[in-house]
């Protein structure tokens, strides 16, 4: 099992260098001159020439990759000229905003998605697999930006349950249930989408898996019907299931930034957006690389938890 | 074409996303011809005007610019600008899907690499980063959709693409000296195209959504200019205030996403043709039964009997009868065969018993099964799964699919015993390895701790066995549990269900095409033909004088035990069709001995004499 862990990080590291290939050619992409891109017509002469030697822009494109894969290596993502600050440092303090909202809102949806798909099959054909399937067409097909904003107006506005925005309160005690509160919306408004397809995948999944010899191999034991579905039928669904949950992770990850504009809530996702308004190209560069790594690796992950899962793929 | 259409229109549902989609494309396409104020022009006195009260039907938004308009000429734009994004990635990534999987080898490597690569990232930082390298800007934005999108067409294309390459046409346009490049486009893009296409409806509602969302940041469409997407991000400043600046553009691409994602749902449908033929459909824990007249005062000195069973398969318009009134009668400490060819009904006269015949489209509609005078098809769920596995259970064919390939054999065997039997953690273990012993499997404290995949297909059945074992049970069903081995395998599982039968007093139902299973196991013998059984009595009787013209043929194709694979195959014709029936005798298209009574007389199984049934008009032994 360990021996398979330290492949797959080993494999990772392709994929890491590739992800830093392209964002290093996207940005290199930046028409005309990049210092007064990034720092403005009115940027001082000493500024233009220092941001030219932080981009190294005196040299090939091939050497400034390579100097500029060893700077992050090391950590050093450069500074961020819109907030004078480490971009790392920054990156990094607003990833854990990003996390906190898409984790919860990533475990909401496994948690709902794959009960409604099981829920589903079941009963398929009867009515709960109609309504189910219903309400999954609805959320897959609403943006959550909007969902977002009309569950503000409901919740916050009208029925006072939530606080409108943010993630701590101006004024009061900075604690977990203060955190519960701030998060309950953002992390549902995010979290339907991903609901409905996982929701919709875990049926299909559990309407193959059902369709099994050994099902009715189950059935025939005269195990209770409870039994056979969340544990026979749903062990061995979960084998498509969570590769499935690991592609929708980069979907809640992607949808946050919309969530956090919304919801005005200090994650990465907001981070990046003025980052762009503000031609920050650093701070834009850094988060993007940083966040892809930390995706890849939480892919790893799944495909660890996959392994196992099932006994029958050879370590 | 107008097949899948017609398919189509079968799924109300996406028929209507059809109609609102192509309503809303018309509205778009007309939005310039109609009288509307325009779009951009500010008028402050008369901001945030409330819908249906002035003469801007839908208000005013926050700058006084009359919201209809803006509605109609945003949605043109939003529409506009994801089918030229989806177009865009459609382009690109199908080249790169055709040129990879066209030349292969190192090309398809290299490229597919590069898919992978852009495949890491969630999508949006690739589409944030693009747009930060490029600027904020509608244009730019949809060129960052668009390349976000084009891995998954590169790989769709390419799969499809490789499918093509191998194909013969291509090989010859190869010999007759065509250059790659007109090979592409006369051969290998017409094939490909019609995925094109479908992939380009399943993504364009995506690709809609996705710029409006860019736009929505601030980031696609710049004022005063506006797609949906921007239009609800200024909206967002005054929603508290006026919440219908923010509605309009939302519900609307509410809808339109709405009713792509329907309109492709039934694409999708209409093109996979396993949800067609109802496979997809998974079976109810019990096969259903239709309401009819119950049997009372079963007797209850009886161990197991069928009678007048009848179940049927309702599929479409069709009724298979794939049983079709049979009565057996299982004795202790013997074995019943029941023989035919596959498609007979011997396998569902078998599932039948317990309910565990598939639902839909499996239904039970007559008889009765009287285990000791209860009526398993009339009895509650509760009792049929207190004697399913208990009193009566199965052993199946396939052993390597009738095991959860996920958990050891430990765990599936204790699970079996817990499930009818209160026993401690220690005294379920003992069980199980005792179990595994009586069916004779070497180390069985090893192999409990095996998964089925590890084990040897006869060493499989013997774990399968050992389930059915495990509760003590008074008759287990057997359906083909041999068919899936090798032949040497299949002796030794044979001896060793005939040792347990006589050891156990256990009745045994055995499912089997075979006559030379039939000689070495069973007791007694039921050959079934389309449904009804056709002759009925002790096994040597028949094996040495078979009456009914089938069962004679049947047993004229087996070759003697051991020598090679005994199949059925070698009767002329095939058996017919359960659904459609003549009248008469089933087996006269393949009979040699056909009157015209056997055409027109309803044959009944009448004795032959004291042991034996058949029937036929012109049973081939008078005993
Ligand atoms: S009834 Fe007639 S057709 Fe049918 S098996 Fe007997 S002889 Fe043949």
């Amino acid at each position: 099992m360990l021996g398979y862990i330290l492949k797959r990080l080993f494999s990772a590291i392709p994929v890491l260098l590739g992800i830093s290939i392209i964002v290093f050619l996207i940005m290199a992409m930046i028409p005309g001159d990049p210092a007064t891109a990034i720092l403005g017509s009115f940027a001082t002469p000493e500024n233009v020439e220092k941001l030219n030697r932080d981009l190294g822009l005196d040299k090939t494109l091939f050497q400034r990759y390579f100097i500029w894969l060893g700077n992050i290596l090391q950590g050093d993502f450069g500074r961020s000229y819109s907030l004078n600050k480490n971009v790392i440092d920054e990156v990094v303090e607003r990833f854990g905003a990003t996390l906190i909202l898409a984790g919860t809102s990533f475990i909401m949806c496994s948690l709902i998605g794959i009960c409604a798909g099981v829920l589903s099959a079941a009963k398929q054909f009867q009515l709960t697999d109609k309504l189910i399937t219903f309400i999954v067409l609805l959320g897959i097909s609403i943006p959550s930006f909007f969902l977002g904003m009309m569950m503000i107006l409901l919740f916050a506005v009208h029925l006072r349950w939530f606080p409108v925005s943010g993630m701590w309160p101006i004024y009061g005690a900075r604690d977990l249930t203060a955190l519960a509160g701030h998060l309950a919306l953002p992390a549902s408004a995010l979290a339907v989408v991903a609901t409905g397809v996982i929701a919709r995948l875990s049926r299909s999944a559990m309407l193959e898996i059902l369709r099994q010899d050994y099902i009715r191999t189950a059935r025939a034991k005269g195990l209770d019907e409870k039994i056979v579905i969340w544990r026979h039928a749903l062990r061995a669904a979960m084998v498509s299931i969570l590769p499935i949950l690991g592609i929708q992770a980069g979907f809640v990850l992607s949808g946050a930034v919309y969530i956090e504009m919304v919801f005005q809530w200090p994650g990465v996702g907001r981070m990046l957006v003025d980052a762009i308004l503000k031609r920050d190209i650093l701070l834009v560069q850094g988060g993007v690389v940083f966040v892809a790594a930390c995706y890849v690796i939480f892919n790893i992950a799944v495909d660890v938890a996959q392994h196992l899962l099932d006994p029958r793929i050879k370590t | 074409m107008i097949g899948f259409l017609k398919l189509l229109s079968r799924n109300r549902l996406s028929l209507a996303g059809l109609v609102v989609i192509i309503a809303v494309i018309f509205v778009a396409l007309v939005t310039p011809l109609l009288p509307l104020p325009d779009p951009d022009v500010i008028d402050t006195k008369n901001r945030f005007k409330t819908p249906f009260n002035t003469d801007a039907i839908l208000g005013t938004d926050h700058l006084g610019r009359d919201l209809m308009s803006r509605l109609l000429w945003g949605t043109r734009l939003s529409l506009a600008v994801g089918f030229c994004a989806a177009f865009l990635a459609a382009l690109i990534g199908s080249s790169i899907g055709i040129i990879s999987g066209f030349y292969g080898k190192h090309v398809d490597n290299i490229l597919m690499r590069g898919i992978d690569m852009l495949m890491a990232f969630p999508y949006i930082l690739l589409a944030l980063a693009i747009v930060a390298a490029l600027g904020p800007g509608l244009f730019n934005a949809l060129i960052a959709v668009a390349i976000v999108n084009i891995p998954f067409f590169a790989r769709n294309i390419r799969g499809v693409t490789v499918g093509i390459t191998h194909k013969e046409f291509i090989d010859a346009a190869r010999l007759s000296g065509m250059t790659d490049t007109r090979i592409i486009i006369t051969e290998v893009l017409p094939n490909v195209f019609p995925v094109i296409v479908i992939a380009m409806s399943t993504t364009v509602g995506w690709m809609i959504l996705e710029t409006a969302g860019l736009s929505f940041l601030g980031l696609g469409s710049q004022p005063p200019q506006a797609d949906l997407g921007s239009m609800l991000g200024e909206a967002r400043a005054a929603l508290i205030t006026s919440p219908y600046t923010s509605v309009v553009p939302g519900a609307m691409i509410l809808i339109i996403v709405m009713a792509i994602n329907l309109l492709g749902d039934g694409i999708r449908d209409a093109l996979d043709p396993r949800l067609k033929s109802g496979v997809l459909s998974s079976p109810r824990p019990r096969t259903l039964v239709a309401d009819y007249s119950k049997t009372k005062n079963l007797d209850a000195s009886e161990l197991l009997s069928v009678s007048n069973l009848k179940t049927q398969f309702h599929i479409g318009n069709r009724n298979y009868k794939a049983v079709d009134g049979v009565s057996i009668y299982a004795k202790k400490g013997a074995c019943l065969g029941i023989i035919g060819e596959s498609g007979s009904g011997k396998s569902v006269t078998a599932l039948s018993i317990m309910g565990l015949v598939s639902s839909p489209p499996g239904i039970i509609t007559e008889g009765y099964v009287n285990y000791k005078g209860i009526d398993l098809i009339q009895t509650n769920d509760q009792k049929l799964r207190s004697l399913r596995g208990g009193k009566i259970s199965y052993i199946f064919q396939d052993p390597l699919s009738s095991l959860h390939p996920l958990y050891t054999v430990q765990q599936q065997l204790e699970e079996a015993i817990l499930a009818h039997q209160n026993l401690s953690k220690e005294e379920v273990y003992q069980k199980c390895i005792e179990l595994l012993k009586s069916v004779r499997i070497p180390n069985p404290k090893q192999r409990a701790k095996d998964y089925p995949h590890q084990l040897s297909g006869g060493m499989r059945q013997r774990v399968s066995i050992a389930m059915a074992l495990a509760n003590d049970p008074e008759v287990i069903i057997a359906d083909e549990p041999t068919t899936a081995l090798d032949v040497t395998v299949q002796a030794q599982i044979l001896s060793l269900l005939r040792e347990l039968t006589s050891q156990r007093g256990l009745a045994i139902i055995f499912i089997t095409h075979d006559f030379g299973v039939v000689s070495q196991i069973c007791d007694e013998v039921a050959v079934m033909y389309a449904g009804k059984i056709v002759e009925y009595g002790p096994s040597e009787m028949i094996l040495n004088h078979p009456a009914h013209p089938y069962t004679s043929k049947l047993m004229g194709c087996v070759p003697e035990i051991g020598k090679g694979k005994r199949k059925l195959a070698s009767i002329d014709g095939l058996p017919p069709m359960v659904d459609k029936l003549d009248q008469g005798c089933a087996f006269a298209p393949r009979c040699q001995s056909t009157i015209s009574e056997c055409l027109t007389n309803d044959i009944k199984l009448r004795d032959v004499n004291r042991n034996m049934k058949v029937r036929c008009i012109k049973p081939e032994t008078h005993l």
